[in-house]
């Protein structure tokens, strides 16, 4: 087993996953479920994506679930991505220095 | 805003997910070493491939010797979101976008560098993704040699600290259109719920992240399409655009 033969599928398949349909699909998707379904796709799996994951990737969970909350305050008030991420991580670790 | 301005706008974006990409990527970088990854490898496996959970997936493997169809197979199930990504972006190009802009966005599809694109109202400008992805893969590339290099060596409490950036940048994403309609906040909590209830059912919590993140998005994001059929928003977004490039001039 070469490595290099499995970084190479492993960049291989990652790459045609993600160019196939953009650069297949050239037409405006007509059907009203597809297109609301595309819609919602990155939302849903933001989300998911986000928790509860964020309360397992600090050392402890209080200080990831103090993140989540004032970064969704933070967001709800109109700061931006940076901001947001900054305070999320100052949050954790202010919280993890007391913990 | 013209093409420069759009692509330093983009460059500020990327920095944010750069930094969260340095710290995941540096400990993927401890696990690469384990699969025989020297700094060199780690850095274009990490740079070419940009996906957290494929890599992660495909270096478990190659530690257990597995065959190149169970390699194969992984990168396609941890990185099956990023197919639903790509056909939501190909929404969002003009017509008239070559070939090769869309090969490179294409490319470099990740969770953030999707998220950032595909929240800016209006068609892509390549120059605002190219920016984002100019600031971020570099990082997680080197975040990989770092951690083949260096192990353990930054502090617990800073890579904790870190590993949240990413976490940041997603809710950052989401507040805002979840604060304007309602079926995005309902999308959102019912997203955050399910995830948690799946994360502790035994069983499904036995699913790998990627898997779960899968089967919940077709299944929400199937749902919430039903109940709330979208508007039409190419009117809306193409008058967002002219009313964007007013208030820049």
């Amino acid at each position: 087993m070469n490595k290099y033969i499995y970084l190479g599928i492993m960049v291989g398949v990652s790459c045609l996953i993600r160019v196939l349909p953009l650069t297949l699909i050239r037409k405006q998707i007509k059907n009203k479920f597809i297109k609301s379904f595309l819609y919602y796709v990155p939302y849903v799996t933001l989300a998911v994506m986000t928790f509860p994951a964020i309360i397992e990737a600090t050392s402890s969970p209080v200080a990831g679930a103090f993140a989540l909350i004032l970064g969704i305050i933070a967001s709800w008030a109109g700061l931006g991505l940076f901001p947001v991420s900054v305070i999320c991580c100052l949050v954790v670790f202010i919280l993890e220095l007391f913990i | 805003m013209n093409k420069k301005q759009i692509f330093l706008s983009g460059l500020r974006d990327g920095i944010p997910i750069g930094l969260g990409y340095f710290a995941v990527s540096f400990s993927l970088g401890i696990i690469a070493k384990k699969a025989g990854l020297n700094a060199i490898d780690g850095f274009f496996a990490s740079a070419l491939t940009s996906a957290s959970a494929g890599e992660y997936g495909v270096f478990s493997q190659m530690v257990m010797h597995a065959t190149y169809l169970e390699v194969a197979l992984i990168t396609l199930i941890a990185n099956a979101r990023y197919m639903l990504m790509s056909c939501a972006l190909s929404q969002k190009f003009d017509k008239a976008t070559s070939m090769l802009h869309r090969f490179f966005i294409g490319f470099y599809i990740t969770d953030e560098i999707f998220g950032v694109t595909i929240a800016r109202p209006g068609y892509i400008v390549p120059q605002y993704t190219y920016g984002a992805i100019l600031a971020a893969i570099p990082l997680w590339g080197l975040g990989t040699s770092f951690g083949i290099i260096a192990g353990s060596i930054l502090p617990t409490r800073a890579v904790s600290a870190l590993s949240v950036a990413l976490y940041g940048m997603f809710i950052a994403i989401i507040i805002p259109p979840a604060k304007k309609e309602r079926s995005v906040l309902i999308a959102v909590s019912i997203s955050f719920a399910l995830s948690y209830i799946c994360s502790i059912i035994p069983g499904i919590n036995e699913l790998s992240s990627g898997t779960r993140t899968i089967i919940l998005t077709v299944l929400i994001a199937g749902v919430i399409a039903i109940i709330f059929p979208h508007e039409d928003d190419n009117k809306e977004a193409t008058s967002c655009i002219e009313s964007n490039e007013e208030v820049a001039s």
